[in-house]
C-alpha cells in the first residue's frame, strides 16, 4: 500500500536555533501513530510543517505521493507559490491546542467557510457535509452556536469537525486536549477514538499517555528535534529501550 | 442684563436648519464610509511586511494626522484648482473629510488587526484558504468588530467637523445657522437651538452604536 504520509530528511531551523534535525516518518493509510517527548522537543513544529505553517529548509514532505510546500527548479529548491500551497495544506486537516475557531461565525459557519471557499461547495451541500460532522462529534444541537457560547470541549469538538469535514488525508492534533478542563478532556479524546476506529488516518502530538497507548499503532518518541525512538506501543511503554524515553515515561506517569 | 429671548424667527427657519443638519448627517456618513475603506486599505499597507509600503502607508498616515483638518479641506478647495484639478464644494470637502477620517481609521484598524491572534489566520490557512479570502472571511470582519466603538466615535468627531463645511460655503447645519443669524440678529437663540440640534444628534447617534455593539456582543 501507498503511504499517506512520507517524511524524509526534515530539517528546520527557526534563525540560527535548528529544532528538526532530520526526521524521517512514513505512514500507511488508516495507521495512527502519536508522538510524545518533552516540551520543546520539536512535536508542534513538525505537525506545522506538514500542515505548511511554517517553513522548512530541508526535506521532503509527500502527502498521498505529491511533495508538498516546494519544488526543485534547475537544481534548486523554490518554495511554491502561496495559491499552490494553500491547496497542499487542504491535504491535512489540522486541530489546534487552543481551538482557534472563527469568533464571528456559529459551529455551523466554521465548518462550512472551507467546504465552500476552499472546495467550492454550494451552500446546501456544504450545510449537509457540515451537519453531518458536526453529528458525528455530537454538536448538532449546538450548531447555531457561536464559539463564545460553547464549552472548551464543545469548541475543540467544533474544530475537529473543521478539519475532518474538508476530507483530508491525513488528520493532524496538536495537543487538543492540553487546554481543556479535565473534565473535559474525554469526550474529545472519544471523538478521536470513534475517528481512529472509522480508518481515518491521524498523526498526534499528546501527552496523554493512556490515550496514546490505546489508540496508536505507533508511538514516535521525539528528543531535540529527532525521532530518539519509534515502535509499537506496547514495546515502547512497557519496554523502553533508551533511558531518555525510560526517564520520560517515568515522569509523565505512565504505569 | 435684560436681553430678551425671542426664539420666533429660528422656529422660522428651523426646516432649514434641519435640512442642514440632515446635510451634516450625509456628508459625516458618506466620508466614514469612503474613510473606512481608505483607513482599511491603509492598515494592512501599515502592517505589510513590505518595507516601502509600510514606509508610504506610515507617512500618509502621520502626516494627515498632524495637520489641522481645516488645511485639508483648504488645500482641496483651494490649491488644487490651482494644479487644474477642480471638482465642485461638496465634492472637495467629502474628499478632505475621507482622507482624514481615512488615516484616524488606519490607525484604529493597526490596532485592530494587531490585537487579531495568530491563530485566526492559521486556522484558515489550515481549511487551504488563500490569504485574501483569509482577509476577506476572517481577518477583516474580525478588525471591523473589535474597532466598531472606535468607528462610531470616528463617525461623531466627523460629523462635528462637518461644521468646518460652511468655511467653503457648504450649506449645512452651520452654514444655516449664521445664515439666520445674519437675517434675524437673533445670535444667542440660533447657537443654542443649534448646539442643541448637534448635541441631539450626536446623542442619537452614540445610543444607536451602543444598541448595535449589545446585539454584536450577544454573537461574540
Ligand atoms: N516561532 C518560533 N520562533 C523561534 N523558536 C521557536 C518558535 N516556535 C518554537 N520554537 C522553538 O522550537 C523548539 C521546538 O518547539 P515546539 O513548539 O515544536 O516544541 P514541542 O515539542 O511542541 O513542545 P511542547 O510540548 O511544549 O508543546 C523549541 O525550542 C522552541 O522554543
Ligand atoms: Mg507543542
Amino acid at each position: 500500500m501507498n503511504s499517506i504520509l512520507e517524511i524524509s530528511g526534515l530539517r528546520k531551523s527557526y534563525g540560527p536555533l535548528e529544532v528538526i534535525k532530520g526526521v524521517d516518518l512514513a505512514m500507511k493509510p488508516g495507521e495512527v501513530v502519536s508522538i510524545i517527548g518533552s516540551s520543546g522537543s520539536g512535536k508542534t513544529t513538525l505537525l506545522r510543517c506538514i500542515n505548511l505553517l511554517e517553513e522548512f529548509q530541508g526535506g521532503d514532505i509527500r502527502i498521498d505521493g505529491q511533495l508538498i510546500g516546494y519544488k526543485t527548479s534547475n537544481g534548486k529548491r523554490v518554495a511554491l507559490p502561496e495559491r499552490e500551497r494553500a491547496k497542499n495544506r487542504a491535504l491535512t486537516g489540522m486541530a489546534f491546542q487552543q481551538f482557534n475557531l472563527f469568533p464571528h461565525m456559529t459551529a455551523l459557519g466554521n465548518v462550512t467557510l472551507g467546504l465552500r471557499k476552499t472546495r467550492g461547495m454550494a451552500k446546501d451541500e456544504a450545510v449537509a457535509v457540515a451537519e453531518k460532522w458536526l453529528e458525528r462529534v455530537g454538536m448538532s444541537q449546538r450548531k447555531n452556536h457561536y464559539p463564545i457560547q460553547l464549552s472548551g470541549g464543545q469548541q475543540q469538538r467544533v474544530a475537529i469537525a473543521r478539519a475532518i469535514a474538508m476530507n483530508p488525508k491525513l488528520m493532524l492534533f496538536d495537543e487538543v486536549t492540553s487546554a481543556l478542563d479535565p473534565e473535559l478532556v474525554n469526550e474529545v479524546l472519544n471523538v478521536i477514538q470513534d475517528l481512529a476506529n472509522d480508518g481515518m488516518t491521524m498523526l498526534l502530538v499528546t501527552h496523554e499517555m493512556r490515550f496514546a497507548y490505546q489508540v496508536s499503532s505507533k508511538v514516535i518518541f521525539m528528543e531535540h528535534g529527532v525521532i530518539a525512538e519509534e515502535g509499537d506501543p506496547k514495546e515502547m511503554f512497557h519496554n523502553p529501550k533508551s533511558q531518555r524515553l525510560a526517564e520520560f515515561l517515568g515522569k509523565s506517569k505512565f504505569q | 442684563m435684560n436681553y430678551s429671548f425671542d426664539f420666533v424667527p429660528i422656529w422660522r427657519n428651523f426646516d432649514t436648519l434641519l435640512y442642514g443638519l440632515g446635510i451634516g448627517l450625509s456628508l459625516a456618513a458618506l466620508s466614514i464610509l469612503i474613510g473606512v475603506v481608505i483607513g482599511g486599505v491603509v492598515a494592512f499597507g501599515l502592517v505589510s511586511k513590505n518595507k516601502p509600503t509600510a514606509w508610504i502607508a506610515g507617512l500618509y498616515v502621520s502626516f494627515i494626522r498632524n495637520i489641522p483638518i481645516l488645511l485639508v479641506i483648504f488645500f482641496m478647495f483651494f490649491a488644487l484648482p490651482q494644479l487644474g484639478i477642480r471638482f465642485s464644494k461638496i465634492t472637495s470637502f467629502v474628499a478632505a473629510l475621507s482622507i482624514y477620517a481615512g488615516a484616524n481609521l488606519a490607525e484604529v484598524f493597526r490596532g485592530g488587526l494587531q490585537a487579531i491572534p495568530k491563530g485566526m489566520t492559521e486556522a484558515g490557512m489550515a481549511v487551504g484558504l488563500r490569504p485574501m479570502q483569509i482577509r476577506l472571511s476572517i481577518i477583516i470582519p474580525l478588525m471591523l468588530r473589535s474597532t466598531l466603538p472606535s468607528m462610531g466615535n470616528a463617525f461623531i468627531s466627523l460629523f462635528k467637523d462637518t461644521s468646518l463645511a460652511a468655511a467653503i460655503a457648504v450649506p449645512e447645519l452651520t452654514y444655516y445657522a449664521r445664515k439666520i443669524n445674519v437675517e434675524s440678529f437673533r445670535i444667542i437663540e440660533t447657537w443654542i437651538v443649534t448646539s442643541l440640534l448637534y448635541v441631539a444628534a450626536t446623542f442619537t447617534i452614540a445610543s444607536l452604536l451602543r444598541l448595535f455593539e449589545a446585539r454584536l456582543a450577544i454573537k461574540r
